[in-house]
């Protein structure tokens, strides 16, 4: 059919798994049918704090087509155990944070709203919620608390009965003493008190998994929506359902989208297969979106008090930063590592910063969950440094670029060791901004704010600048910092006899287009046709093992692994050629898809060595195994360090209160570029869940009922396109110094870059009006009655 | 979802009659709020009688002076209609500003004001323009029949069939969309109709209501500056997590203004492509 020629590195064909997805022939988890399904609905609280009274289940199991019911009582009874959390921190005084239970349904207390309560599975879904609704649980209501400055308040409710003050852990990163010091010697010191607002993932394709049982094999296998199916495979068999691994299968088929809401291990994931085994039938759940507004981990969910001490030429001296970190009512999987580990070791940004103290309360509500979502605690601390750079600019009098500039890291300083662990391989933070500025025509703003305030409205240029640590992550490192497990990847190369080539890789493909990119690296390395070249991922009756993805680290660390099995296969092959083309190995170099001798033109072509390799009649078999296919696991030696410079325009109907974006630039540094088609649109992606949590994402709670307000679409504001202009994103790249191919990733850099461009810029138009900060999401009513309270306090002066 | 009885007469008098003899049965008109709350189990009606295949119920008609709108005209076929168009632009452009086009293929007049949903659209047009709301027992005057949140005049039995709407000298509706659902937070619909000035407010309060205070103002002098003296009472609007209730009032005030300002402008343009 088509011609099949190589798409290498830096090529931008369409991606591959488009066809299926865009012709709706993919294939989700809600879409397998097992032979004998039943089907489970959960009851899960009403309330955000209760005690656990009593549950009468009788009138709901004699309802029609029901199967069985489980409460969180049966699973104790049979030895099922907590969710683990996957990362252990260690506070100030050095003690284990507090790790309590996590039920996969509840017993004893439920403690937010969305938490499970009993488990019902029936031969249709319909009946399964029909009962559900009928069963019968006696609450004792308890007071509840939402947010995490309440939560600590002396005589706050207490999530925990045995952890009176909701503190799971103290925690602090960098000298304490140094930044004490560089305040007692700063000319002027910056303030800033300020929420990261709360965050509902929200993909796509809502959760969903299966469990099945297999009495002839003993085989336990479950399907889920799951972005790292062979940690799930390792969280629920040897911590929650005590399944030997090589008797579990974790499949995690075409996923809709995960943003970190599927790299947890989920209560649901253990339920079926759990229920798989005792009814010996396949049980399939699939989340509703409301649902999934009450039991998918949310995000974010930060009070942050900050200060920088700067020089009197604006030069930063110290950074103190003291952070409320909201966990929920149960550590998610990396919940307590989130606000952390990658939060903290960001805080120095793309700037020389001397001194940097951190300390963050890691705080139980009652609330859902908390734990990593797209970012992951870069955005975090990007929004505080870079909203602290923008009131210490305007505090001082000094332009917001240049007292920028002032601090950035010059390119050839690095690699520079910032104070708080992490030190940056290689970057150009002010070769970002030069071009953002261009691009974002920063010359011809006053002109564009002119036009604006002719209109009535208030016009704002906002910049931020970013970096941030991905390809998660260098194990032993990982490892001091208290991760429970490596944090490599593996890829295996399957060269088939006929040179085709299947990809088995532990990343995992949802939405990133990875079954394009992967296989550009192999088309690359091994002149394989881009046609001739499948990825598989996400099954680990397939896959050999992997990490997932998360942390921008399919590429870097995945694709590493990837590089290093080509690598492999190229050597072998050059074995193979060199005894056919009668040559020392050393003579033999690889180079468009074929082996030859230096300097003669006596080659052989690689489909004619993966022949020989399955064929091996005129081949070194007393030295060398038949077969071609190779398999590399790859540590990374450190994170990879993107950045960048991002520009927003907004405009302001004071009328109103309506903020609108008018225009977005984006410059970054994601290091080697292997699809730019790609990751431009990653970065757009990104861009826009950062611009969502700018001005329109919002998980409010009830402070009193402890009641989710923003539980549907209707009142939860997810970003739409009529939202944006178009977004202009250029690469700045410099390369890589340790990843295989001079990458760094890319997921994360738009939701790192963009919050804080945006508030820098809506504050830049308000900034008339003596507003130095708006916190997030700038909605047309926040921003109306900022605007209101401003100019009575203008006129009252 | 439960199970139900699905109905579907081809007559008004056919569905008034099924209507009657079916306990707990409900009306669909386009389905856009019964069909979602029967999903979610906030209603388990025993049947459902479908009036989509009344074709007389669809029809859209000019009658001395007043355009007559069938119940089922669906938000598409009056946004589209060049009959609703050349006599009340603002009931086209409205209606043109309901939801999304799955909405606007669906979703009907009828249904829409017997819903009475606090922030609907249509329960300003009807309330602004003073139309006559028809039913298959007796007409009623808008002033009478929006009584409360998702409560009407409608009687059990009880079935729109369409509206008697007087054609206005001027009308605009201005509307602040819900940044989340992109219901109206506030919407107001501004009418002259005869000298006679009516202003309805959507979107702000428990139901849609008239504004008499803007109306008075308004009277005086139809134009947006003479509300800059008038203020709106917040005390009995709507307050929740997408706005309070100085900012709905404040809305209603700049919907007002832009409403204003837009018929002025609408009847400026007719007057030019007049002469």
């Amino acid at each position: 059919m088509s011609m099949s020629k190589v798409i290498g590195i830096g090529a931008a064909p369409k991606r591959k798994e488009d066809l299926r997805f865009v012709t709706g022939r993919g294939n989700y988890v809600a879409d397998i049918k097992r032979p004998g399904m039943v089907f489970g609905a959960f009851l899960r609280s009403p309330h955000a704090h209760a005690r656990l009274e009593a549950i009468d289940v009788t009138a709901a199991r004699a309802m029609a087509g029901v199967v069985a019911i489980y409460t969180g009582e049966d699973l104790k009874a049979d030895n099922v155990g907590g969710l683990p959390v996957g990362w252990g921190i260690h506070g100030k005084d050095g003690n284990p944070m507090k790790e309590p239970p996590h039920p996969p349904i509840a017993h004893g207390k439920v403690r937010h709203v969305g938490d499970a309560v009993a488990f019902v599975v029936a031969d249709s879904v319909e009946q399964a919620r029909s009962a559900a609704e009928v069963i019968e649980v006696q609450y004792e209501i308890l007071p509840a608390v939402v947010s995490v400055v309440e939560a600590l308040q002396a005589g706050a409710p207490a999530v925990y009965d045995d952890i009176p003050d909701n503190l799971c852990c103290d925690w602090e990163l960098g000298d304490a003493a140094a930044v004490e010091a560089a305040f007692a010697d700063a000319a002027h010191v910056a303030s800033i008190e300020l929420v990261n607002n709360r965050l509902i993932g929200n993909p796509m394709e809502p959760r969903a998994a299966i469990g099945e049982y297999d009495f002839a094999s003993g085989q336990h296998t479950l399907w889920t929506t799951s972005q790292f199916p062979h940690v799930v495979r390792f969280l629920m068999g040897e911590f929650v359902l005590h399944i030997p691994q090589h008797k579990l299968r974790v499949v995690a088929p075409d996923v809709g989208g995960g943003f970190g809401v599927k790299q947890f291990h989920y209560a649901e994931e253990a339920v079926v297969t759990w229920a798989a085994a005792k009814l010996g039938r396949p049980v399939k759940w699939v989340c509703e979106r409301s649902e999934g507004f009450l039991s998918d981990a949310h995000g974010r969910d930060h009070f942050t008090e900050a200060d920088l001490a700067l020089d009197e030429s604006g030069k930063f001296l110290g950074l103190r930063v003291r952070t409320l970190a909201n966990m929920g009512g149960y550590l998610s999987t990396f919940g307590p590592n989130i606000p952390t580990n990658l939060y903290a070791p960001l805080l120095s940004g793309v700037y020389r910063m001397p001194a940097i103290h951190c300390s963050v309360k890691v705080v139980f509500t009652n609330t859902v969950p908390v734990d990593a979502y797209r970012g992951a605690g870069r955005p975090e601390a990007t929004f505080v440094l870079e909203r602290l750079v923008d009131v210490a600019a305007i505090e001082m009098g000094i332009d917001k670029r240049a007292i920028r500039r002032r601090n950035m890291i010059p390119t050839e300083a690095y690699p520079y060791q910032t104070p708080v662990i992490v030190e940056y391989d290689s970057g150009d933070p002010i070769g970002c901004l030069d071009r953002a500025e261009k691009l974002a025509d920063v010359d011809g703003f006053e002109q564009r704010r002119l036009e604006s305030a002719r209109r009535g409205k208030h016009r704002g240029l906002g910049l931020s600048t970013y970096v941030e640590a991905c390809g998660l992550a260098p194990s032993r490192l990982a490892g001091s910092l208290g991760a429970r497990g490596g944090l490599y990847e593996s890829a295996t190369v399957r060269v088939h006899p006929t040179g085709a080539v299947t990809v088995l890789i532990g990343t995992h493909n949802h939405g990133q287009g990875h079954e394009t990119t992967f296989a550009q690296i192999v088309s690359d390395r091994l002149g394989v046709p881009f046609e001739d070249i499948d990825i598989v991922c996400g099954d680990t009756a397939k896959v050999q093992f992997g990490m997932g993805t998360y942390g921008s680290r399919s590429l870097v660390v995945g694709g590493a692994a990837l590089s290093k099995a080509a690598d492999k296969v190229i050597l072998k092959g050059r074995k193979i050629a060199a005894h056919q083309l009668e040559a020392d190995l050393g003579d033999i170099v690889f180079e468009a898809g074929e082996f030859s001798v230096a300097g003669t033109d006596r080659k052989k072509k690689f489909t004619e060595i993966a022949g020989a390799a399955y064929v091996p009649f005129d081949y070194p078999l007393e030295t060398l195994e038949p077969g071609l296919e190779e398999q590399a696991y790859y540590d990374p030696v450190n994170f990879t360090y993107p950045g960048g410079a991002h520009f927003a325009e907004v405009e302001i109907d004071p009328d109103t209160g309506t903020v609108t974006l008018e225009r977005y630039t984006a410059v970054d540094d994601v290091g080697t570029i292997i699809n730019p088609m790609i990751v431009e649109g990653q970065l757009q992606g990104g861009i826009a869940q950062g611009v969502g949590q700018a001005l329109f994402e919002h998980a409010v709670y009830d402070e009193s009922s402890g009641q989710l307000l923003s539980g549907s679409f209707m009142d939860y504001c997810m970003p739409r396109a009529d939202n944006f202009p178009a977004i202009v994103v250029a690469p700045h790249s410099t390369t890589c110094t340790h990843t295989p191919m001079g990458v760094k990733g890319c997921g994360e850099c738009g939701t790192i870059g963009s919050p804080a461009a945006v508030i820098n810029a809506v504050v830049d138009a308000l900034q008339p009006l003596g507003i130095t900060h708006v916190d997030m999401p700038a909605t047309p009513n926040r921003i109306w009655n900022i605007i209101r309270n401003s100019r009575a306090a203008l006129a009252a002066e | 979802m439960k199970s139900f009885g699905y109905l579907k007469p081809e007559t008004t008098v056919a569905a008034a009659t099924l209507l009657a003899e079916h306990d707990d049965a409900r009306i669909l008109a386009g389905g856009m709020t019964l069909l979602p709350t029967m999903k979610q189990g906030l209603a388990a009606p025993a049947a459902i009688i479908d009036l989509s295949a009344v074709a007389a119920l669809r029809e859209m008609q000019w009658e001395e002076g007043a355009l007559v709108v069938g119940a089922m005209a669906r938000h598409y076929d009056v946004a589209s209609s060049a009959l609703v168009r050349a006599h009340i632009p603002a009931l086209a452009s409205l209606a043109g500003q309901i939801g999304d086009p799955q909405v606007r293929h669906r979703g009907t007049i009828g249904g829409s004001v017997a819903n009475n949903d606090p922030a609907a659209d249509y329960p300003a047009a009807i309330l602004a323009l003073d139309a006559t709301v028809v039913t298959t027992t007796r007409t009623v005057a808008a002033d009478d029949f929006f009584v409360d949140m998702f409560e009407t005049a409608l009687e059990p039995g009880e079935i729109i069939t369409g509206f008697r709407i007087p054609v206005p000298e001027m009308a605009a509706y201005a509307k602040f969309r819900s940044p989340a659902s992109r219901y109206a937070l506030v919407g107001v619909f501004v009418a002259r109709t005869a000298g006679k000035v009516r202003v309805a407010v959507t979107g702000a309060a428990s139901s849609v209501f008239r504004a008499l205070d803007i109306e008075a103002a308004l009277q005086e002098r139809f134009d947006p500056d003479a509300l800059n003296r008038v203020s709106m009472d917040p005390s009995r609007l709507n307050s929740d997590i997408h706005a309070d209730r100085g900012y709905r009032a404040n809305l209603v005030m700049v919907m007002a203004r832009r409403a204003v300002a837009a018929a002025l402008q609408n009847a400026g343009q007719g007057a030019t492509k007049g002469q």
